[in-house]
């Protein structure tokens, strides 16, 4: 935990970021919270002030040497933890092999979900196939668990003929609604608040679903946060509300963005169960959201978590983080990184050893070039072709209205 | 039939709607125990359950964005903002969700929703409980935005609107909830004698995108909506001149073909509402109608709306286009 600095003089209080470009990160080394720290109350008899020390401390499976243990351990499947590794190595490797893309100009744009990899993956993993997934920009991964083919992501992000969404929205905002995922909204945070009417509907038609959001540290400022918990508590639905707190919300250091406690805390003021949770640790977060799951699924409602992360790429391939940042501090985030943590762990038990994971690099490595290669036929940014002008038209009401045929009409295509 | 107020027939059509279909839910500001501050929802939670019709947190970002929910996941929600004053807070999620949730998913969500809202001035409401912000949704591809007028008219549209599968904003014109409105605050006459205020009990719609032609004439087309249709009435009297008198209706889209071939045959318009003028709904209408009718046209188009600044209070009667405002509008198209 670092320290929140102020500047003494100011007339009002303006946070201050830990660390510049040019100073030297550290965050103390290890985490000082321990996976033996805490309980795992029983999910259906659990309320808000059972959890007050999990929203204050820190949720950890994996200890400092990776060994799984503790309250929380969720005890997965050598199967079930070699097929998370594989999807966030999948993740990984898609995501470097789109912004080579878009440093190449095949891409207009595009966002990774670096050093983020396991919170998508593991948490959707927790859930059941009915539920439902409402994703902020560092959520694609829930595809890959869902079994989105790549190429169709692909499509997407070039924007071609085969783009579900017709080439109308810019790359990472995926849409499918095969799995339950919402389309990723720019205007972050929307999906929040939504996502407890979807709740509310599953709750309404006896259904046994739930739904999932995430944003981010600095999106938990706008309003449709607050809606979301308030109304979450106040209706109580099988709704799971996610505050991905990566540190960063572009240039905005958290300290700058809230004076609160740990943003789980604020769950506590809305008595909803709030737990805080190391976001680099594959089998805490599986663990956290199968007892959110499991509470949701018992009719109790809602749960807070709060995913403590770091950001370990540029917010997006628009930005440059070397301007606001020390280069250094992914590498001494307490955290680690959450596939090589995995992979440890997995190795650490003898289910899984260096050899293996370079050949199932290899062959990912090998699928996503493929799947990038076939989405290129049907078209690319460069050269198209791209879905039909007609597209601009269609689908902004179930009908075509006069107006908007007209206007068609006038642009000839 | 049965004489009814417009807000006993927007609870008429509510409750049909609660009737036939399982995934309609009504829920907004003081709508459930209390039946909402206008009444429009009275009883309902008492005939359906208040998980069907419920009281939401005072948030209409959060009403919004929950509708949103509801409509992704199955259900037909009608929202109901207390004040259209108040519906910024959810504009967001209006416009940048709701609106375009159709599209950008390429068809694969939708989210059918409506939310109903008192809308305009003549209450003495001030600037925050009579502004009248239909062009604030106009203006926004993807919803489909309706003004009813009087009883019958608003069960019929109400009905549609929420069996609309597109997103509708549906104003209600908050002056006329218990009479017409004929722009003198002196004579307030109720529903009783008009013949819109006989509506039938049983289930009926009227389509949206259908304007209606209040009353016939040669002379002048008069358009408008909302409270301004009975003001606009009484100023055709009051002008002694042969009107045609349009109820818009549905906004967008609105209903072309009744309005071009009306001002063809008239080769004159005026067009009529509450709010500000500048970027107003009338601007749209006048340039459309120019761009279809400009060899038809005798006359400059006028508008007669409210004037460009915040909705005033003791002085609204100054503000709200008043009967003389439009007859004199009415008489200039015929000037030579």
């Amino acid at each position: 935990m670092t320290e929140r600095k102020t500047i003494a003089t100011t007339p009002y209080t303006i946070g201050v970021a830990p660390f510049r470009p040019g100073d030297e990160s550290s965050f103390g080394g290890a985490f000082t919270e321990k996976p033996e720290d805490l309980n795992r109350p029983d999910p259906t008899k659990c309320d808000s002030q059972d959890t007050v020390k999990h929203a204050s401390g820190l949720i950890r499976v994996m200890d400092d040497d990776n060994k799984a243990k503790g309250d929380w351990n969720p005890k997965l499947s050598a199967e079930n933890m070699i097929q998370g590794l594989e999807y966030m190595m999948r993740l990984r490797i898609f995501d470097d092999r789109m912004l080579k893309m878009q440093r190449t100009g095949k891409l207009s744009f595009y966002m990774r979900s670096f050093g983020e990899e396991a919170i998508a993956i593991a948490q959707t993993m927790a859930l059941e196939t009915q539920d439902w997934i409402f994703p902020s920009y560092r959520q694609p991964g829930a595809q890959f668990v869902r079994g989105r083919d790549m190429v169709s992501m692909i499509c997407h992000c070039i924007g071609n003929t085969e783009d579900n969404v017709k080439g109308r929205q810019m790359p990472v905002h995926y849409t499918w609604k095969e799995g339950r995922f919402i389309s990723i909204s720019s205007p972050v945070g929307t999906q929040f608040s939504q996502a407890v009417g979807v709740a509310m509907a599953s709750a309404y038609k006896g259904l046994d679903e739930v739904c999932i959001s995430w944003l981010g540290d600095g999106t938990s400022a706008q309003g449709d946060y607050h809606y979301a918990l308030n109304f979450a508590s106040t209706f109580k639905p099988p709704v799971i509300l996610n505050v991905v707190n990566n540190q960063w919300a572009i240039s905005t250091h958290k300290n700058l963005a809230t004076g609160g406690r740990t943003f789980a805390e604020r769950g506590l003021a809305y008595d909803i169960p709030s737990l805080r949770v190391d976001g680099n640790d594959f089998l805490a977060l599986y663990s956290v959201t199968k007892w959110a799951r499991e509470r949701a699924g018992a009719g109790l409602g809602p749960t807070h978590i709060e995913v403590y992360t770091y950001r370990a790429g540029a917010h997006s391939s628009s930005d440059d983080p070397s301007a606001y940042r020390p280069d250094n501090e992914f590498e001494c985030w307490p955290g680690g990184d959450p596939v090589e943590r995995l992979k440890l762990h997995l190795i650490e038990t003898k289910l899984w050893d260096e050899k293996k994971h370079a050949a199932l690099e290899k062959k990912i490595d090998d699928e996503v070039m493929t799947a990038y290669k076939e989405a290129c036929e049907f078209g690319d940014l460069a050269s198209g072709p791209y879905p039909p002008a007609s597209t601009i038209f269609t689908e902004v009401y179930e009908t075509v209205p006069w107006h908007v045929q007209e206007q068609r009409e006038e642009l000839g295509k | 039939m049965t004489k009814m107020n417009m807000i006993a027939s927007l609870n008429s059509a509510l409750e049909h709607q609660l009737q036939r279909d399982e995934n309609v839910v009504i829920f907004g500001e003081d709508v459930g125990y209390f039946g909402g501050v206008f009444r429009v929802t009275a009883k309902l939670q008492e005939k359906f359950g208040a998980h069907r019709v419920f009281d939401s947190p005072l948030a209409e970002g959060g009403i919004a964005a929950i509708a949103m929910g509801m409509g992704l996941n199955g259900l037909r929600p009608v929202a109901e903002i207390q004040f259209a004053d108040y519906i910024f807070p959810a504009y967001d999620q209006i416009v940048n969700e709701i609106a375009k949730v159709r599209h950008r998913s390429g068809g694969e969500f939708t989210a059918p929703l409506t939310f109903r809202t008192p809308a305009g001035g003549g209450i003495k409401g001030g600037h925050h409980h009579s502004q009248s912000p239909e062009a604030q949704f106009t203006h926004t591809p993807g919803l489909k935005v309706v003004y009813c007028s009087n009883p019958y008219n608003a069960k019929g549209l109400l009905t549609s609107a929420i069996e609309c599968n597109d997103p509708v904003i549906f104003f209600e014109p908050k002056r006329c909830y218990r009479g017409p409105f004929y722009g003198d605050p002196h004579n307030v006459p109720t529903w009783n004698d008009h013949p819109d205020g006989e509506v039938p009990d049983e289930y009926y719609s009227i389509p949206l995108e259908q304007a209606r032609i209040v009353k016939e004439g040669s002379a002048c087309t008069v358009i408008a909506w909302g409270a301004m249709v009975h003001v606009s009435e009484q100023a055709i009297k009051d002008s002694g001149i042969d009107c045609e008198l349009i109820d818009l209706q549905t906004l967008v889209p609105w209903d072309r073909d009744t309005v071009v071939n009306s001002v063809k045959k008239t080769g004159r318009c005026v067009i009529v509402h509450e709010a500000p003028k500048t970027s107003g709904f009338g601007a749209e209408m006048s340039a459309s109608i120019q761009e279809r009718c400009f060899y038809n046209l005798e006359a400059p188009i006028i508008r007669v709306t409210g004037w460009d600044t915040p909705f005033p209070h003791t002085t609204e009667w100054d503000y709200l286009p008043s009967p003389e405002r439009i007859a004199e509008a009415i008489k200039k198209t015929q000037e030579e």
